[in-house]
């Protein structure tokens, strides 16, 4: 290994350490306009819950909650800060360039910033889903959050309130 | 434990090390190191005598059992069938008939569910089920409840994880219609007195139902002479193959439990509108069972019965102390159960460390441990965890094993090197 790689490989590690032990935009907030997702991995016991608030075709906020090892929520710190501000479209390419990464395909990562320091989990197999339960949460919710507002509000059913919790496991 | 076991354990003849050379996964490399198996209480290593016997059959008298008039096929229902009276002998049971073969002890425990405690609860009736339960010993009866509007009531454990006599009598009322214990908790590795147990449950006028899974593995059962109503086990726990395991059931019970699973073997009579069942155990087994697997269960049991269990306890008890000092010098682990030596099993965590990352350093130096919640969440919430590390030991691991294990958990801080 080069010297520069090593000097790479540090400052990665640096990334996840700081995302690990001071993560970005943690804690839910109660607030109606938000759509929450809560994804498990129920085979190891990470546990997340991810925010999503939209803004037009923006993803405005993102917050997220969770229980897991270091990769698991220093991505999920990762993904906050990054999608946060994008627009959906954009938020979008970043998490399929994010899960391409993680599954050793090509990916783009001038989309990814700073969350290209957890290409490693690529090989390693087994922990390829601690590091993407953080995308595919935020994903589902940017999803499910436009499926909703798409809809007239004639049509929506009136028991479910906004800013409204799904639960389900990965 | 009481005193006169745990010596009749240390001064019996030791385990002799070649019993290494009988497990061909011993022999497997993991990140080019020896595979160290620390895993024993998720599955068991299988002995050459196990796989020759299952291997035997598919190549010299693979037929189905039952069904034929012919030598070959005679010859693998008597091998299938002497199975049976293994085990019958291995636990203590007094009739053949009382063991039912199934896929496993969730199946096991499950059928019990299904077919004799679901006819049995009323609406307002109470369960009683281990507080750190294995999940198959668990989510049935939560279940069972839920659906009969019958209360769940949970037995407490003490700080070691037993359910005691007495912790057991302080929730037990007249409304208990069935207690549901491990015989031995596959996080804790606390062991339950069993026959204690059930006659506190007879005494309320409800049945035992033990989950043997773990427990099996380190002590013989008894369990006529526990009296225990039911009792469920996995062939692959104890050095046999997957997809095969026993309920032993009373049989007076197992007379009044109606078939859940329809099909062939199982009948009596099919006539057009109606159809009469088989007695146990083949009522429960319908469809072709798993015939090579239990064969290879008989022979598991022979193997066990020829090592006798003083030697295997002997080793798994020695082993687990060694870790338990080890890890104790290590200020940085937090062990859950210091005491409980007998199981082979030691729950813990590293500080600042979550469980999978640690795994992957175990993965790196060649080592299998479990992470996560063991399939036991309600024993990780009594515990205050979200997720755990186990060790757990066989008798054919040895000391450098355990010291592999001991030296990498100082490096479970460097759990990000894996990715680098």
């Amino acid at each position: 290994m080069s010297s520069s790689d090593e000097h790479m490989n540090l400052l990665y590690r640096q990334i996840i350490m700081d995302h690990y032990q001071h993560p970005r935009n943690k804690g839910l907030t109660g607030a109606p306009d938000y759509y929450t997702v809560h994804l498990k991995n129920p085979s190891c016991g990470d546990d997340l819950s991810v925010q999503v608030k939209l803004e037009g075709d923006r993803v405005a906020d993102v917050r997220h909650i969770g229980d897991g090892c270091s990769i698991c929520c220093s991505s999920s710190s990762m993904m906050s800060e990054l999608l946060k501000g994008e627009t959906v479209e954009q938020a979008l390419a970043t998490i399929a360039s994010f899960k391409h990464m993680a599954s050793a395909e090509p990916y783009d990562a001038d989309l990814l910033k700073e969350a290209v320091s957890l290409h490693g989990v690529a090989q390693l197999p087994a922990r390829v889903k601690c590091a993407t339960l953080a995308w595919i949460a935020a994903e589902t919710a940017i999803r499910r959050d436009e499926e909703q507002a798409r809809q007239p509000a004639a049509t929506s059913t009136p028991s479910q309130p906004t800013g409204q919790d799904e639960t389900r496991t990965s | 434990m009481n005193e006169d076991k745990l010596k009749e354990i240390l001064t019996c003849k030791s385990i002799d090390p070649a019993v290494r050379n009988d497990f061909p996964m011993l022999a497997v490399k993991s990140h080019g190191q020896p595979f160290a198996y620390l895993n024993n209480a998720a599955t068991s290593l299988k002995p050459r005598p196990v796989l020759e016997a299952m291997s035997r059959y598919y190549q010299e008298y693979g037929s189905s059992v039952f069904r034929g008039v012919d030598s070959i096929a005679y010859k693998a229902t008597q091998a299938f069938e002497a199975t049976r009276y293994k085990v019958k002998d291995f636990i203590g049971a007094k009739q053949p008939e009382s063991i039912v073969f199934t896929s496993g002890a969730t199946a096991g425990l499950n059928l019990v569910c299904h077919s004799f405690a679901a006819p049995l609860l009323q609406p307002g009736d109470e369960l009683v089920v281990g507080a750190t339960e294995h999940h198959a010993n668990y989510v049935p009866w939560q279940q069972l409840c839920k659906q009969k509007r019958a209360r769940l009531v949970l037995a407490p454990n003490n700080e070691r994880g037993e359910v005691t006599p007495e912790l057991l009598a302080s929730v037990m009322t007249d409304k208990t219609r069935l207690v549901a214990v491990c015989h031995m908790s596959n996080v804790m590795g606390a062991v339950n007195d069993l026959k204690a147990l059930a006659e506190i449950a007879h005494r309320h006028g409800a049945y035992l139902v033990a989950d043997g899974a773990q427990g099996i593995v380190h002590e013989r059962p008894d369990v006529a002479g526990w009296d225990v109503d039911f009792y469920a086990f996995s062939a692959h726990k104890i050095y046999g193959p997957t997809g095969v395991g026993v309920l032993y059931g009373k049989y007076d019970l197992l007379e009044s439990m109606p078939p859940m699973i329809y099909g062939g073997e199982m009948i009596d009579v099919v006539d057009v509108a109606d159809t009469t069942f088989r007695d146990p155990p083949y009522r429960f087994e319908g469809g072709t069972p798993p015939i090579a697997e239990v064969i290879g269960l008989g022979a598991a049991l022979d193997y066990i019965n020829s090592l006798g269990y003083c030697c295997m306890q002997q080793k798994t008890l020695q082993l687990c102390k060694r870790v338990v000092r080890g890890l104790q010098q290590n200020p940085n682990v937090e062990i859950y159960n210091p005491d409980n030596y007998f199981s082979g099993i030691v729950s813990f965590n590293v500080k600042g460390v979550h469980p999978h990352d640690a795994a992957s350093i175990y993965d790196r130096e060649g080592i299998q441990v479990r992470a996560g919640h063991h399939c036991a969440q309600p024993a990780m919430r009594w515990l205050h965890q979200s997720a755990t590390l186990r060790a757990s030991f066989a008798f054919y691991n040895n000391e450098e094993e355990a010291d592999r294990l001991v030296t990498a958990t100082k490096k479970a801080g460097d759990f990000l090197d894996v990715f680098f």
